[in-house]
């Protein structure tokens, strides 16, 4: 088990050194000059020179590359050539509003779809299980964006029950900052709730056909319990897996949503940081997100520990 | 006489529309006695199920109970509401079912699926639970209780599976058990074991059981009382001795006819016969684990010498994981031996590759366990059976030619080679990977537990057409069984197999006569109804 862990730890330095090489080699073989963004658009050849001097961008690639992953060892990810300050702190700042938006999207999803799911599959072909599946299709297809404008226009401008756009700190009070992230995450959550039902109805009707229900039945347990403690729980595998699939793909649906409701998270940022070509901030951004992506896989394996004692490292 | 626990009467119970008959069960009525024991008899199909599931209120949503009453203790059980049956069940009914294996939940810990009931049905505290829990461990004679209340169910053994299916079952006092196959997925030792341990708790508590069982061993041994159903009817009922010793219905006679008797029917094979099959100091050894550790080597044959000769039939058998199975796969390589030689007509077979493998396939075919999964379902029986031939270059007409002489051969129409294997019955579909295997024309026919899936007649005729092909193609065979009664049936000669290794060999009326080890002693003793003469009445 330690050693599974620390295996597991040890194999994901290489994983991080390949992403890192790739990002960085990727970003300078495609076109667009970040000097050029950097200068504006009446600039002189000279003055783009001279910033692409003080950026470092003319010393050969391997150099180029030496100075920044030996930064990122000692924790530095370099300073931002657009915003002017350092990738660390700018990431810092734009953190708790992803972490926030996506916390919130996956436990308002789980919380939704789990129960719906076991229900749907409980009443295998009835009302509910049918009304789930046409809701977990239209889910599928409708664009984040159209249900995010959607959700804005009958919400916060028809009916005024909640803010517009934006988003406020945890520490400006925890009132404005849960009522601006009810949208944002309920917009951003309807994709996962029909994939988490969709995956819970299949693996519970599964579970439900198998011997282990009946004998929980012939103990005369009630059921709920049944459902709960019998089906559910040997149903969890498959879930959890999507769980986490899902909670690793929701860092990159964050942005889409952060640009429809104007918060200033990570997604934003990407996007900013892509558009002015600003080296330095998308590779600390898409490092961040590969860390968060092994870490995510790491739990499931873990969590697979926990929901079933016959899997073992 | 005091009042039945359980008294079914006329129930009548019907299938959805479009099933293969009406009605799954009809008028059925049988009674249960306290401490008496009812067996229910009957193959697949009769509806013993779902009478077992009609008692407990457990019947599948589409099907109904459309005439009868089932009464326990005089409360009729078919009026009770949801929540007054669930209150019963656990606590009044009790039921324990065929795989234990599967009927525990796999990821709860066997203490805590037993507790469950205490916790659901009676106000006692966790200790007190805790202390009745393990007191009932022991009483189902598990060694070791708190080790076993820990315990998750894919730790123990098949039979220690079922004394925790027992426990649980028997935890409440319940005034009647419904044993459903309780011992149909265990070794022979272990059933006999199972079989005493639910006799002496049910004689101990006066329980009533009502034990369902297509095995008629199983039946001379446990059951009081005997009720026969054929296709959902019941068409004999009576006390053990009567029903078993002079069966009134022709189906009941031709159940216990089927039943092979645990006497040896067929001569040693001459000893100058020539030698078709042989191994010399065969192993096989699992290897399981991979570079981050938990490395573990599983013995599955160890120093196998068997010989088979020409034209006679071989029978290795033993309990689940004595390697019996192994040694099939290995005498057909399907898995190649870790070390040691086998000779196939005196030539060296044990490592072909390439093309002399090849050659070999067509002399050695295996029909398999299952034949409800040996058939890929989405290609003709046609298909199936030619592909072989075809694969040896025989031409298509020749093929299909051959094929229509092995419909024959095992008595199937021509025109079943037209169609699919969901089309078949389990035993036709069995005829179908005999016609199969014999289409290449092998010297040697492996039978991996062919008949073990069937219903007693079924195998009964299996077993005959066998031995009417042996004899028209002097076929080899060398016959895989757990099940000592079709060994005695079908075999000249009796290889016996105890954790990889050859602990007996001989005649078949050698080793069944005169067993010369402690462990063909055990298992000749423990296989059911050895009292009775089968296949004598009537």
């Amino acid at each position: 088990m330690l050693r599974f862990l620390a295996a597991r730890l040890l194999a994901t330095i290489p994983v991080l050194l390949v992403v890192a090489v790739f990002v960085f080699l990727l970003l300078r073989l495609t076109p667009g000059d970040p000097a050029a963004v950097i200068a504006g658009d009446n600039a002189t050849g000279e003055q783009i020179e001279q910033i692409r001097e003080s950026l470092g961008l003319n010393e050969p690639l391997i150099t180029q590359f030496g100075i920044w992953i030996g930064n990122v060892l000692r924790g530095d990810l370099g300073e931002s050539f657009f915003f002017r300050m350092s990738v660390t702190e700018l990431i810092g700042q734009r953190l708790e509003p992803t972490l926030a938006l996506a916390l919130c999207t996956i436990v308002l999803a789980v919380a939704i779809a789990v129960p719906l799911g076991v229900l749907a599959a409980w009443r295998h072909g009835g009302w509910l299980d049918r009304a789930l599946m046409g809701f977990s299709t239209l889910g599928f297809s409708i664009p984040v964006f159209v249900l995010g404008y959607l959700l804005i226009w009958l919400v916060s401008l028809e009916l005024g029950w909640l803010p517009v756009q934006g988003y406020r700190r945890l520490s400006e009070g925890a009132g404005p900052f849960i009522r601006h992230l009810i949208l944002p995450s309920l917009t951003l959550s309807v994709i996962y709730i029909a994939l988490i039902a969709r995956v819970t109805r299949a693996s519970v009707s599964e579970a439900l056909t198998e011997d282990y229900v009946r004998t929980a039945r012939a103990k005369g347990l009630p059921e709920w319990r049944v459902l709960t403690r019998h089906a559910l729980a040997n149903a969890a595998v498959p879930i959890v897996t999507v769980i986490g699939i899902g909670l690793a793909l929701l860092i990159g649906g964050v942005v889409v949503t952060e640009s429809v409701y104007a918060i200033p998270g990570l997604g934003r940022l990407t996007v900013d940081a892509v558009l002015a070509r600003d080296f330095p901030t998308i590779q600390g951004v898409i490092l961040l997100f590969s860390v968060f992506y092994v870490l995510i896989n790491l739990a499931i394996d873990l969590a697979y520990l926990a929901l079933d004692p016959r899997i073992r490292y | 006489m005091s009042a039945p626990v359980l008294a079914v009467e006329k129930l009548e119970v019907s299938l959805p529309a479009g099933a293969d008959r009406a009605r799954a069960v009809e008028n059925v009525s049988f009674s249960v006695n306290a401490g008496e024991v009812r067996c229910l008899v009957g193959e697949s199909g009769s509806g013993k199920s779902i009478i077992a599931q009609t008692v407990m209120g457990l019947l599948p949503r589409n099907l109904k109970t459309t005439a009868g009453h089932v009464l326990l203790n005089g409360e009729n059980l078919l009026q009770a509401g949801p929540e007054r049956l669930r209150r019963l069940r656990g606590e009044k009914l009790a039921m324990i079912f065929q795989e234990p294996m599967t009927a525990l939940n796999p990821i709860m810990r066997c203490g805590a699926q037993i507790d469950e009931l205490l916790a659901q049905h009676t106000s006692m505290a966790p200790a007190q639970r805790r202390a009745r829990v393990l007191q009932m461990l022991e009483h189902v004679r598990l060694p070791d209780p708190a080790r076993i209340h820990a315990a998750y169910p894919h730790q123990l053994s098949g039979g220690q599976r079922q004394r925790i299916m027992i426990a649980m079952a028997l935890i409440l006092k319940p005034a009647l058990l419904i044993a459903d196959e309780p011992t149909t997925a265990l070794d022979v030792t272990t059933q006999a074991e199972i079989l005493g341990l639910i006799r002496d708790l049910q004689r101990e508590h006066g329980t009533a059981v009502l034990f369902i069982t297509h095995d008629f061993g199983v039946v001379a041994d446990i059951a009081d009382d005997v009720s026969v159903l054929c296709l959902g009817d019941l068409v004999e009922s009576g006390s053990a001795r009567d029903v078993l010793g002079s069966p009134r219905h022709p189906y009941t006679r031709m159940l216990l006819q089927a039943v092979p008797e645990l006497v040896s029917r067929k001569p040693a094979t001459s000893s100058d016969a020539p030698v078709a099959m042989r191994t010399r100091r065969v192993n096989k050894v699992f290897v399981t684990g991979g570079w981050l550790g938990g490395r573990r080597e599983v013995v599955a044959a160890q120093d196998v010498d068997l010989e088979v000769r020409r034209a006679e039939t071989l029978g290795i058998v033993g309990e689940s994981g004595s390697g019996k199975s192994t040694l099939a796969r290995i005498l057909a390589r399907l898995i190649d031996p870790s070390s040691g030689d086998i000779e196939l007509d005196g030539a060296p077979v044990a490592r072909l590759r390439g093309a002399p493998a090849r050659a070999f396939r067509r002399k050695v075919q295996v029909v398999f366990q299952d034949p409800y999964r040996s058939l890929n379902p989405r290609r003709t029986v046609g298909a199936a059976i030619v592909e072989g031939p075809l694969n040896f270059g025989a031409a298509r007409e020749e093929a299909w030619r051959r094929a229509q002489e092995l419909m024959q051969l095992v008595r199937l129409p021509a025109h079943a080679l037209q169609r699919y294997p969901h089309e078949f019955s389990g035993g036709q579909r069995q005829r179908i990977c005999i016609a199969r295997a014999l289409a290449v024309q092998p010297e040697v026919l492996i039978a991996d537990e062919a008949v073990s899936a069937l219903d007693v007649s079924v195998q009964a005729q299996i077993l005959e057409l066998l031995d009417e092909i042996q004899q028209r193609l002097r076929l080899t065979i060398v016959f895989i069984t757990h099940d000592l009664r079709v060994a005695a049936r079908i075999c000249n000669r009796i290889v016996v197999m105890q954790h990889g290794r050859i602990v007996e060999q001989g005649p078949v009326a050698q080793v069944f006569e005169q067993p010369r080890e402690v462990y063909t002693r055990a298992l000749i003793n423990a296989a059911p109804g050895k009292g009775f003469a089968f296949g004598r009445t009537a």
